[in-house]
């Protein structure tokens, strides 16, 4: 089957006054129709940036974007800003983290699901009015011949996500973009919000990204995890692959971390040591180094030269960017990391 | 809603009622004799105290003052029954000093030519500062931004009385394209009205545009950064729609606010404007009232500015509850 979306090579920065900050840096990857990609990292690895990319939205901003973008084999990088609006909210669309920040306070719910609606489609207001109560009762709005006349601020933080998630839908796109959708949900609720994202996925067989920090999530709905920090993929595979066999040091320690109902309540959760790194100076090398435990294991190159991102030797199709010879990686994880999974 | 409004009414007469309690009272204690004041050159000892008597100034100053309201409700009867008997009918503010003529005569004299001035420079001071101010945003940084806040910047800081001479002598002096500022009916000779009101309008629109244009900029640039306006992007909406409708929308409250308390206090008189341009409206009614002590006008005017500062401040808030619905609901 054919990639519906395929990144090649994408590199972000912004000049600041301090200096030239490269939020992404030559990512690659791939999706398929109506498959699910997670993108993991911590907040400043570039996920939000990427995804904002995807969308052109940074066309028109300071930001410097190259590399390839190709949805259904258009390069949106190199599309003019007008023809790149058309595709937006239509071919391809976004929701956002905080839905009560993201929707627009002053207008009711109906006319910003009917604004996505008619921007894209030559129809009356009275139909894309009917559009929006059509798509709240899909995303299981109760009573929404009512609600559509509400204010963002009159529903409830489940409501306004799934609001936002009938707006994305409104026009059908082919590929949408969740930036962490439930961060800011309870936990029922996120549920509720992944169930409904994997049923419209279903039903209309779209493409999604699925940014986020949370791995329990990626779990449930991706089937492919690229992990990544500083701006780069650190490691790419199945969710599977990546969540039960993890190659880099990185991923190890962010499973690792994660407090489980079988633990030990009185032993102190492991932390990766460290912060993330300045996206303006980020570290020569494996921009990891300096909190990784493992590089008196590989010696020098670990802070001179960046590690390529290679198949592992099991599996051609899981990827990793580190210097750790498979054999100490596999022992590694055999003995250190596996027993805490 | 209604009963807000009510609650705002009302409160509002609360408000007009302690300022005549306060312009009233210090205007009775100042060291200057009203009597004096009003009896003119030619002025005997006899005639001061009968002044006093036809003025009810031998009463105490709550009895003064509760006629004084009564006036304003009902009107009120000096030299009640002598020959010289005078009605002032509702709603009574007395009699000038200076000229005898009613104090609410007088204001209503003098409001046409303020409200002209009021709203007129209004409509330009917002066309040209939310434009300006629109437009700075969106070119943030570029020449066009650091022109026109430069612009802004420097009208800001300067004065009525100085752009208004210098744009007198230079359009009404110099090159003679415009008459001498001043007042005529805008119903009988609107070209004339509008010629004249020409440079009031253009000055005090020349220093407010300035202030609304960096309003209007700065609205903008913090609304640019909300979640809200990167959805809109995300739509595919074009950028007229995202700018006006969406970023324009959200930045519009504070503009609004700051509106409406400009109009209302203009409204009470330019006073400024209409002094350097010698145009007849309140504003001169009431520096004029000032300089000559007449004390009836002064109260009369201060009272009048009050009452549309409040009703600008009643409405202001009526508009808020249509501009942001969360207030609505409330």
């Amino acid at each position: 089957m054919s990639n519906f979306l395929e990144v090649k090579n994408l590199s972000v920065s912004f000049p600041t006054e301090d200096g030239l900050v490269k939020a992404v840096d030559h990512l690659s990857f791939s999706l398929e129709k109506g498959k699910t990609l997670g993108i993991v990292g911590e907040s400043g690895s570039g996920k939000s940036v990427t995804s904002l990319a995807i969308l052109g939205l940074h066309k028109g901003s300071t930001a410097e974007v190259t590399g390839e973008i190709l949805i259904d084999g258009q390069d949106i990088n190199s599309m003019p800003e007008n023809e790149v609006r058309l595709l937006r909210g239509n071919l391809m669309s976004m929701i956002f983290q905080d839905a009560l920040a993201a929707l627009h306070p002053y207008y009711t719910v109906g006319n910003q699901i009917a604004e996505a609606y008619l921007v894209h489609n030559k129809v009356s207001k009275k139909v894309a009015k009917e559009r929006a109560i059509e798509m709240l009762d899909r995303v299981g709005i109760p009573e929404p011949k009512k609600r559509v006349d509400d204010f963002p601020h009159q529903f409830s933080g489940g409501m306004r996500q799934r609001a936002m998630i009938a707006m994305a839908l409104s026009c059908n796109p082919s590929l949408l973009i969740a930036d962490e959708p439930t961060t800011a949900l309870d936990v029922t609720v996120q549920a509720q919000i992944i169930d409904l994202l994997r049923d419209l996925q279903k039903e209309f067989n779209t493409s999604i990204i699925l940014i986020t920090h949370d791995l329990g999530v990626v779990a449930e709905t991706a089937d492919d995890i690229l992990l990544m920090y500083a701006g780069k993929e650190i490691e790419y595979g199945t969710v599977r692959d990546v969540l039960q066999k993890p190659q880099h040091p990185y991923g190890w320690g962010l499973l690792t971390s994660i407090p489980r109902l079988t633990g030990d309540p009185n032993k102190s959760l492991s932390a990766i040591p460290g912060t993330p790194p300045s996206l303006i100076s980020v570290p020569s090398g494996c921009a990891f180094h300096p909190r990784c435990s493992y590089v008196s294991q590989v010696g020098a190159a670990c802070s001179a030269v960046i590690p390529e991102l290679l198949p592992i030797s099991s599996d051609a199709r899981h990827l990793v960017r580190c210097h750790l010879e498979s054999s100490i990686r596999e022992d590694i994880f055999s003995t250190q990391v596996e027993p805490i999974l | 809603m209604f009963s807000y409004l009510i609650r705002r009414v009302v409160s509002g007469v609360v408000v007009l009622g302690i300022v005549s309690a306060i312009v009233f009272g210090i205007f009775f204690i100042l060291p200057a004799d009203p009597a004096r004041l009003s009896c003119g050159k030619t002025c005997s000892e006899e005639l001061i105290v009968k002044i006093r008597h036809t003025l009810e100034l031998d009463q105490t100053l709550p009895v003064q003052y509760g006629r004084f309201i009564k006036g304003i409700f009902v009107g009120r009867t000096y030299l009640g029954g002598t020959a010289a008997e005078l009605n002032c009918t509702a709603p009574c503010l007395g009699y000038s000093f200076q000229t005898d003529q009613p104090v609410t005569a007088l204001l209503k004299d003098r409001l046409p030519a303020t409200a002209s001035i009021a709203f007129g420079a209004s409509i330009l001071w917002l066309l040209i500062g939310l434009s300006s101010g629109i437009v700075s945003a969106l070119r943030r940084g570029t020449w066009i931004d650091k022109m026109s806040q430069g612009v802004a910047l420097g009208a800001a800081s300067l004065q009525i009385y100085f752009v208004g001479l210098v744009l007198q002598f230079i359009f009404v002096n110099k090159l003679a394209w415009l008459p001498t500022p001043g007042y005529s009916s805008p119903f009988q000779y609107p070209l004339d009205w509008a010629k004249q009101m020409a440079l009031p309008w253009i000055t005090l629109a020349f220093l407010l545009s300035a202030i609304y244009s960096r309003l209007t900029r700065a609205g903008m640039i913090e609304i640019m950064g909300e979640d809200y306006v990167r959805t809109a992007r995300a739509k595919g909406l074009n950028n007229r729609v995202i700018n006006l409708k969406h970023t324009l929308r959200g930045a519009i409250t504070p503009i609004v606010t700051v509106f409406g308390l400009d109009l209302g206090g203009l409204l009470g008189g330019a006073v400024i404007t209409e002094y350097v341009f010698n145009i007849p409206g309140l504003g001169k009614l009431s520096t004029d009232a000032v300089s000559n002590l007449d004390l009836p006008v002064i109260i009369g005017t201060v009272m009048f500015s009050a009452f549309f500062i409040i009703i600008a401040n009643i409405l202001v808030d009526l508009l808020y509850a249509v501009l942001d619905p969360k207030v609505r609901i409330q």
